[in-house]
């Protein structure tokens, strides 16, 4: 197991008037190499959930686990464990502050204390797995379109090789190319690299393509955590939290409804099309 | 870090200063203000003590929070009792070269520090129990006679509203911006002075970018609205005073009542 929650809880601005039970006694693990989907309403504790994988917050109670080793004790070092465990935040381009794009990549790798040379390829690197042209290494950040400025800030992150990427709504705000474009980079890093991905996302159609497994947020609990396919088929319950399994899900859903032998465990739209096709066969 | 700084907040509690109108509490923190400064005597101390600790327990802001909010000035009032201890003349108690400590030194810096506590308690109270848009409204009112001699008050008090407005958003972004270049590796608690404020760049590029950013996206949500100055502009809830705030206008004028009497008998008897 590469990461260990142990009945964290966290609580903000604690013994104060302004004290918020934010993530209540969440326990779960993670195998290397899986592609979690970390889903939950506006303000259930995702983002808060994922700054304790790296440290950023330090749990009011639980002990977390990276590697098997315990992040909170004292000789642990914070620092070995961000490069680690990459973090892309939400809007990631805000971050940005080099001249130029390149630049601005290498501030990862600077900060691990590499030496120059590797971390040039690292930043190379990095910016090439995100769809960086050579042309645009000596632009400057701010002149980028708004997705490519997000790619510039995903490589900052990757170009210190992590073995966990944790992204917080990697595709908020930008059209549907450059989200489809984001989502399949992120994909491809999964399949070659083998790194431990956790898609932090509103969108069930994002996740029902990518994710193996899903946790489900509410109001700081943990509500589930089963394969993706599992937890679609409890959509009912997801709706409650204000959410909702994919549209292909109630589409073959509906299908059934009506008479229709089809199976409802298709999340994604090649899944329903190939369902759908078999079963006009099997009637034509 | 940023965060523990609770002076200039607003503490929502239901009191019945929160429902105070806003001019009466900008009049009376001034004349709190002035209060402070027109007394000499011990009777005065006790005077303005007993008025803050009734306003304190009035306001029901938690003591603890008031005091943590004094943490931030706590350099300026030592440097101020440092100063008036070593630098009165007067009545030598205690000497060490030409350093000395006098009697009135001792008196005259215990009595600055409660005054500076007192007047910062006074003043952040207002801050806790009035929204910043309150307080600018008040304001507004309160200095609209300065309009006739050409002081834009209704922009300055804009100005003021919109600054008010983005200081927690703005914190926000510091820590978030901070804790994505820490993600990063970044380090801005280790290494020397010169190490340290040029660890401040990936922090303070971002954070201008996304204050022109704000400040241009704000610009333009006020022009789409026909948002013009404040000529002919009418207000959703204009300030009216209440009982209640006749009754508060009243007692402050007992209370500054009190401390000139008290100052004109002391004299009277020395």
């Amino acid at each position: 197991m590469q990461i260990i929650f142990d009945k964290i809880n966290y609580v903000y601005s604690g013994g104060t008037a302004f004290a918020r039970h934010a993530i209540k006694d969440i326990s779960f693990s993670i195998e290397k190499g899986e592609f979690i989907g970390l889903i939950g309403h506006t303000g259930s504790g995702k983002s808060t959930l994922i700054q304790h994988m790296n440290g950023l917050i330090k749990a009011s109670s639980g002990h977390i686990y990276f590697n098997g080793e315990d992040i909170y004790d004292n000789s642990y070092k914070l620092k070995e464990l961000r490069s680690k465990v990459g973090l892309v935040f939400q809007y990631p381009e805000h971050q940005l502050f080099e001249t130029t794009v390149f630049k601005d990549v290498l501030f990862g790798p600077t900060n691990l204390g590499l030496d120059k040379l590797e971390c040039e390829l690292r930043a190379y690197e990095a910016l090439k797995m995100v769809g960086i042209g050579d042309d645009l290494l000596d632009a400057s950040p701010f002149e980028l379109s708004g997705g490519q400025k997000r790619r510039v800030a995903i490589a900052g992150v990757l170009a210190m090789k992590p073995e966990v990427l944790i992204l917080d709504e990697p595709t908020a705000g930008l059209d549907p190319k450059g989200r489809d474009d984001i989502l399949e980079q992120i994909a491809k890093l999964h399949r070659e690299s083998g790194m431990t991905i956790i898609l932090v996302t509103h969108s069930m159609e994002d996740v029902a393509n990518y994710a193996d497994r899903l946790f489900v947020m509410n109001k700081g609990e943990l509500v589930l955590q089963h394969s993706t396919k599992e937890v679609f088929a409890h959509y009912q319950e997801l709706e409650k939290m204000h959410l909702a399994a994919p549209q292909v899900t109630y589409v073959m859903n509906a299908l059934k409804d009506r008479g229709y032998a089809v199976t409802t465990d298709a999340t994604t739209i090649t899944e329903a099309k190939n369902e759908i096709l078999a079963l006009l066969r099997a009637k034509g | 870090m940023i965060r523990d700084i609770t002076i200039g907040q607003y503490y929502p509690t239901n009191s019945i200063l929160h429902r105070l109108d806003p001019r009466v509490k900008l009049i009376g923190t001034f004349m709190f203000i002035i209060s402070l400064f027109l007394f000499q005597s011990l009777f005065g101390y006790i005077v303005v003590t007993i008025f803050l600790v009734s306003v304190i327990k009035l306001s029901k802001v938690p003591f603890g929070f008031i005091v943590k909010g004094l943490k931030a000035v706590i350099i300026l009032l030592l440097f101020t009792v440092f100063f008036n201890m070593f630098f009165t003349p007067g009545e030598t108690l205690w000497q060490f070269g030409v350093i000395k400590i006098t009697k009135e030194g001792l008196i005259n810096s215990g009595f600055m520090a409660i005054r500076l506590t007192f007047l910062i308690i006074g003043s952040s109270l207002m801050t806790f129990t009035t929204t910043p848009n309150q307080l600018t409204d008040g304001l507004e009112k309160v200095l609209k006679p300065l309009n006739h001699i050409k002081v834009p008050v209704h922009e300055i008090s804009m100005m003021m509203s919109i600054a008010l407005r983005f200081i927690p958003i703005l914190l926000e972004e510091t820590d978030k911006i901070m804790k994505a270049q820490m993600a990063r590796g970044a380090d801005f608690e280790s290494g020397g002075l010169l190490k340290r404020a040029k660890s401040l760049i990936p922090l303070l590029v971002p954070l201008f970018v996304s204050a022109f950013r704000r400040a241009n996206d704000l610009a333009m949500a006020m022009e789409a609205r026909c948002y013009r100055g404040g000529d002919g502009r009418t207000k959703m809830k204009p300030l009216r005073y209440h009982s209640r705030d006749y009754v508060a206008y009243l007692s402050l004028l007992l209370y500054l009542g009190a401390i000139i009497a008290l100052n004109i008998m002391i004299k009277k008897i020395v």
